[in-house]
């Protein structure tokens, strides 16, 4: 039997701290519709949070996609910012560049990358300097 | 199946069917979404329900009751004790000590009294013997309030584990009470009975069926509003007011939203109040949001026990009183010694029953959801009699609603006919 799913589209808006979070809370309850283990759909919103704030603070927003299967949830980030220069750094525990009034924020702690990677089973960067970047995000589900 | 059992769940909020207008109003507050307008009645999903009582405090025709007990319960048992909220003293406008209270709950049929407040105090000494094991990462949740403990096993599974398995200062103070009771009048336990003056429905509920104990120490709940009338014409006939307040500062603050943290004393915390609110504070720590967060204190009514939906007196107002009944008193230190404090069983995840059992099924559900969302107005008028067009989708695709309860979709349709009709007018007449 071929596999049912589900696919969701979500435009995350330039600069606004405030509507930071309404993507991946949106699917945080798709998911518990759908029934999904409870630590699968914490792992998704954390990363796709993660992600969403990253995509506000550095990148002038952007869209997410996300598709949902029996067996995995694939979250794709695609925007048009800056790039990333090294990514091996970025990847680094405590590594920002996220400016003093982000900081302020609370945020910009340099966990953003690193939590991603902990909580999703795959997660490819695609990113070229001037273009954008493309994070792409794979959590399993293995109770299914 | 989890949401077949919580189809038998007891519940203490219920709607008076000949007194409901259909008008939404219950609805569109319901935290969890559990309320439905079908053929001009609010209909309770059960499972969903966690007897918040938003609905009670709402309802502008006063449908949503709560089933609880009353003053004949008493008659069953050979003494009977009052076990008196932290809250309940701030109802009384020319009230300025504790004690008169008391002493008037002894002329209006209660044998004995005893504060709810002293069993708080040994719920905090036992807090901060847990707080201080921190035996998990991340911050404890307080189990103080039934309605939100009720909420995180219905919605957030992953935050149980934080939630502090103790008893709440009612079932404490009713095992201090029943055993002061037996030493003083030598009766058998079951002779006794304590009965808890509620500002709440989930008190009710947390009495009749509890969810992490075996069986609850309190033989009865009556709502604080029951008992106002009669108090406070028994108050006028107080003559000598006795000595009965044995409570400290630390005990009646939990009256409050940050009560219970400030007797606890701790700096990094969360005092979070309001149903609403409290969803909210729950989505962000399970998103991990919240960095550095020892303790929250998480309250289901504004402004805490003061705010609840069976209290007479608005809660600011009752507040202020507590402050100013309290501020000559100790600290306040009970001691519960041989008490059972801590929950019997686990709660139990009790999530609301998925689209459907099968993932594939359920995600062809979700798909046809989302294409009926987007044909929907998304205005979330309520009209239809669910909470929002993404629940009036799902109601849908679960099979409890029709497309064509949308008035806007109806209006369309509508549209089209009359097109239609006026086309076939115009052949005719050919």
């Amino acid at each position: 039997m071929a596999n049912s799913s589900v696919k969701l589209h979500y435009e995350v808006a330039d600069n606004d701290f405030t509507v930071a979070g309404e993507a991946s809370g949106a699917v945080k309850k798709v998911l518990r519709q759908l029934g999904f283990p409870s630590d699968v759909i914490r792992r998704v919103a954390v990363s796709m949070y993660e992600c969403e704030i990253n995509m506000v603070i550095h990148a002038n927003g952007g869209h997410i996609d996300v598709e949902i299967t029996p067996d995995k949830i694939r979250m794709v980030h695609t925007d048009k910012g800056p790039g990333i220069k090294d990514i091996g750094q970025a990847m680094q525990k405590g590594f920002s560049t996220a400016n003093e009034e982000v900081r302020q924020l609370g945020f910009g702690a340099g966990m953003g990358l690193p939590n991603m990677q902990r909580y999703t089973d795959e997660m490819k960067i695609t990113t070229e300097i001037g273009k954008g970047t493309v994070v792409d995000m794979t959590v399993y589900v293995n109770k299914f | 199946m989890a949401s077949e059992k919580r189809e038998l769940l007891y519940h203490s909020v219920c709607l008076e069917e000949g007194d409901c207008k259909g008008c939404t109003t219950c609805m569109r507050y319901c935290p969890t979404q559990a309320i439905r307008v079908q053929n001009g009645k609010a209909k309770i999903i059960r499972e969903k329900c966690i007897d918040c009582g938003e609905c009670v405090r709402r309802c502008p025709y006063h449908a949503k009751r709560v089933v609880s007990d009353n003053f004949y319960t008493l008659k069953s048992f050979k003494h009977n004790i009052a076990l008196v909220a932290p809250a309940f003293c701030g109802q009384f406008s020319k009230v300025t000590n504790i004690d008169l209270i008391l002493t008037g709950l002894k002329k209006i049929g209660f044998d004995d009294v005893f504060e709810v407040a002293r069993g708080a105090e040994v719920i905090t000494a036992k807090t901060k013997e847990i707080l201080a094991e921190k035996n998990h990462e991340g911050p404890y949740i307080s189990s103080a309030c039934p309605a939100v403990v009720r909420l995180i096993a219905v919605k957030f599974p992953s935050l149980s584990d934080m939630v502090i398995p103790l008893t709440s200062p009612m079932e404490a103070a009713a095992q201090m009470a029943r055993r002061e009771a037996m030493e003083k009048t030598g009766l058998e336990d079951d002779e006794i009975g304590v009965f808890f003056i509620s500002p709440c429905p989930a008190k009710v509920t947390a009495v009749k069926q509890p969810l992490a104990l075996d069986k609850s120490s309190v033989s009865g709940v009556i709502p604080v509003k029951d008992v106002y009338m009669k108090l406070v014409h028994a108050l006028k006939s107080v003559d000598k007011i006795e000595k009965l307040s044995v409570s400290g500062k630390d005990g009646i603050r939990w009256a409050r939203s940050g009560g219970e943290t400030e007797a606890l004393g701790i700096k990094n915390y969360i005092a979070v109040d309001g149903i609403h609110n409290v969803i909210k504070m729950l989505e962000e720590l399970e998103d991990e949001k919240l960095n550095n967060i020892e303790f929250i204190e998480a309250l289901a009514c504004t402004s805490g026990c003061t705010g609840g939906p069976l209290n007479v007196e608005n809660e600011f107002v009752a507040n202020s009183r507590i402050r100013n009944l309290t501020e000559h008193l100790e600290k306040g230190e009970a001691k519960g010694e041989n008490l059972s404090l801590m929950w019997d069983k686990k709660v139990e995840y009790e999530p609301f029953s998925p689209l459907d059992t099968d993932i594939n099924k359920a995600l062809t559900k979700m798909q046809q959801l989302e294409e009926i969302y987007a044909r929907l107005p998304q205005l979330d008028c309520g009209s239809c009699g669910s909470p929002s067009c993404r629940d009036f989708a799902e109601d849908i695709v679960r099979g409890k609603a029709q497309e064509r309860d949308c008035i806007f979709r109806l209006r369309e349709k509508i549209e089209v006919l009359a097109k239609e009709i006026e086309e076939l007018g115009k052949m005719i007449k050919e």
